[in-house]
């Protein structure tokens, strides 16, 4: 479960990126997150995986209260969330198997864990024909289901997912979507931060939309940019 | 950090260095090059310290022992120098082959047609064992019933003492600012291949793993890169040294120098100072350079 209450962020002096912010993701939920450009969304996604920490109020992700997290606890919060990003950020030089069994070896994962674990996640996202290829070889639709993979491989119980159709055309983004609606079937959390309307619009979920550091609006499937 | 990881850590740091060939080569070269002016300016200090040691040691005292002393008593003194305690040795010269030294040593013999080796005193030429303790020495010398007189070059021990000091200290100096300056290129090099290789550290820390488990490859990896770079360095100064003295040994205007060999005494400290440099700027220089990209 993800939890805000009262949330401010600020950075330096100006005036804050969130500004009293409160919100609650109850676990198994599929949810968007959407607004403008500088409306606070990234800043949400660096507190929930603990690259930042509130200024004032409080923030609950998956057990772990940020506020006191202690500096070496944030690998294992992290290890509950997974997140994919619209530059999907593989590594270029590994096949899709390496990338998505590194995400499990650097967390100490055993050798026979990996060889069931990796194909496994790797047929949930369509790519199991694909193990051996580079990320290069692959098309933009394929290097995010690849990420939607490695986000998945260690079982998290959040999936963050920041602009992950940002970079692909409008089928393979419905692709992309939908995938995540099967991963959230499953009974994995699923926060997709996006800025397109229509797939919003089309999958009918709950929207939270923020604006200048402050949620405006939260309800089931809609979304009006005004 | 599990220990049965540990395996996979360390692959992971032989990996990177393959993967990433071309920055590794370059960490390699210049662990080399700043181990090889290192090595070459210690070792030259070390040369021309063991030669002005060996100069230092020919300095003596020239004890003269009385005329009124008959022979057996002249002998005798030599006890009473020898118990001195900065004493190495001591020498008797009887004034006959005092004599027969002087006019061997001279050309034009006729010159001492006449000179009788009564005309001159027994001696004693005392080696010492710190020049630095000459003058007290010498006057300990002169404390000794039937030393008539004592000849010692204080100007000189001391001008070997002070080229010696100067040395050292030039020496230590220059070689600390070597090691300094190396520190920061390998180190500068390390980071460019971390900086390389941000985006892989940041994925890792993105899916959690643990700052150990993200430096250890990087380390076991420095380590390498330092333990190669000290290897090849220490060959190449082997192969180069040995080159060099053999050159300067065939040069008849230097045959006054002689240089120390490399496989003798300066051997083991050559190969302490490269490898635990070589290791110490690996280490080091991929530690530091990793904390800078572990604030993701």
């Amino acid at each position: 479960m993800i939890e805000f209450t009262d949330v401010v962020k600020a950075y330096g002096h100006g005036s804050p990126a969130l500004n009293g912010v409160s919100m609650q993701i109850e676990d198994g939920e599929f949810c968007f997150l959407v607004g403008p450009s500088g409306s606070g969304k990234s800043t949400i996604i660096k507190l929930i995986s603990g690259e930042l920490r509130p200024t004032s109020g409080t923030v609950h992700v998956n057990g772990y209260n940020l506020e006191r997290i202690r500096k070496r606890e944030i690998p294992y919060l992290r290890r509950t969330t997974g997140v994919v990003f619209q530059d999907f950020r593989l590594i270029p030089k590994m096949s899709v198997y390496d990338n998505v069994a590194f995400a499990m070896r650097v967390i100490g994962a055993k050798e026979r864990e990996i060889r069931d674990r990796v194909p496994y996640v790797l047929e949930l996202v369509g790519l199991e024909n694909k193990a051996k290829r580079l990320p290069r070889e692959m098309s933009g639709g394929e290097q995010q289901r690849l990420a939607i993979a490695r986000a998945l491989v260690n079982n998290p119980s959040t999936i963050i997912a920041d602009e992950p159709t940002g970079n692909l055309d409008p089928a393979r983004s419905f692709e992309i979507m939908s995938l995540l609606q099967e991963i959230n079937n499953l009974g994995t959390t699923v926060l997709v931060v996006t800025h397109a309307k229509d797939l919003v619009q089309l999958f009918s979920k709950r929207v939270i939309v923020i604006d200048d550091g402050i949620i405006v609006s939260d309800g089931e499937g809609y979304y009006d940019e005004d | 950090m599990k220990i049965n990881n540990l395996g996979y850590l360390i692959k992971e740091g032989f990996r990177g260095i393959f993967l990433h060939g071309f920055m590794s080569f370059a960490a390699i070269c210049v662990t080399v090059a700043c181990l090889l002016i290192v090595g070459s300016f210690s070792i030259l200090a070390y040369n021309l310290d063991v030669m002005v040691q060996k100069l230092n040691q020919t300095s003596e005292i020239m004890v003269y022992v009385s005329s009124s002393l008959s022979d057996a008593e002249a002998r005798s003194i030599g006890t009473r120098i020898n118990a001195l305690e900065n004493v190495e040795k001591s020498v008797f010269v009887s004034r006959e082959d005092a004599l027969n030294k002087f006019v061997n040593d001279h050309d034009n013999n006729a010159a001492f047609n006449g000179v009788q080796a009564q005309d001159l005193r027994h001696r004693y030429v005392v080696t010492l064992e710190d020049n630095n303790l000459m003058k007290k020495t010498d006057e300990q010398l002169k404390q000794i019933p039937g030393v008539d007189k004592t000849n010692a070059a204080y100007e000189l021990a001391e001008g070997f003492t002070t080229i010696q000091n100067v040395l050292n200290i030039a020496s230590v100096a220059l070689i600390a600012m070597l090691l300094v300056i190396s520190l920061l290129i390998i180190s500068n090099t390390i980071k460019l291949a971390m900086y390389d290789r941000r985006d892989e550290i940041a994925i890792m820390k993105m899916v959690g793993a643990t700052n150990s488990f993200i430096r250890l490859p990087f380390v076991v990896e420095g380590f390498t890169l330092g333990m190669v770079g000290a290897i090849l360095g220490f060959g190449l100064e082997w192969v180069l040294y040995d080159a060099l003295v053999e050159k300067l040994a065939a040069v008849d205007a230097l045959r006054l120098f002689t240089f120390v060999p490399f496989t003798g005494d300066m051997l083991l400290p050559t190969i302490i100072t490269f490898f635990s440099a070589g290791l110490f700027v690996g280490i080091v220089g991929s530690w530091t350079s990793i904390r800078k990209f572990m604030d993701v």
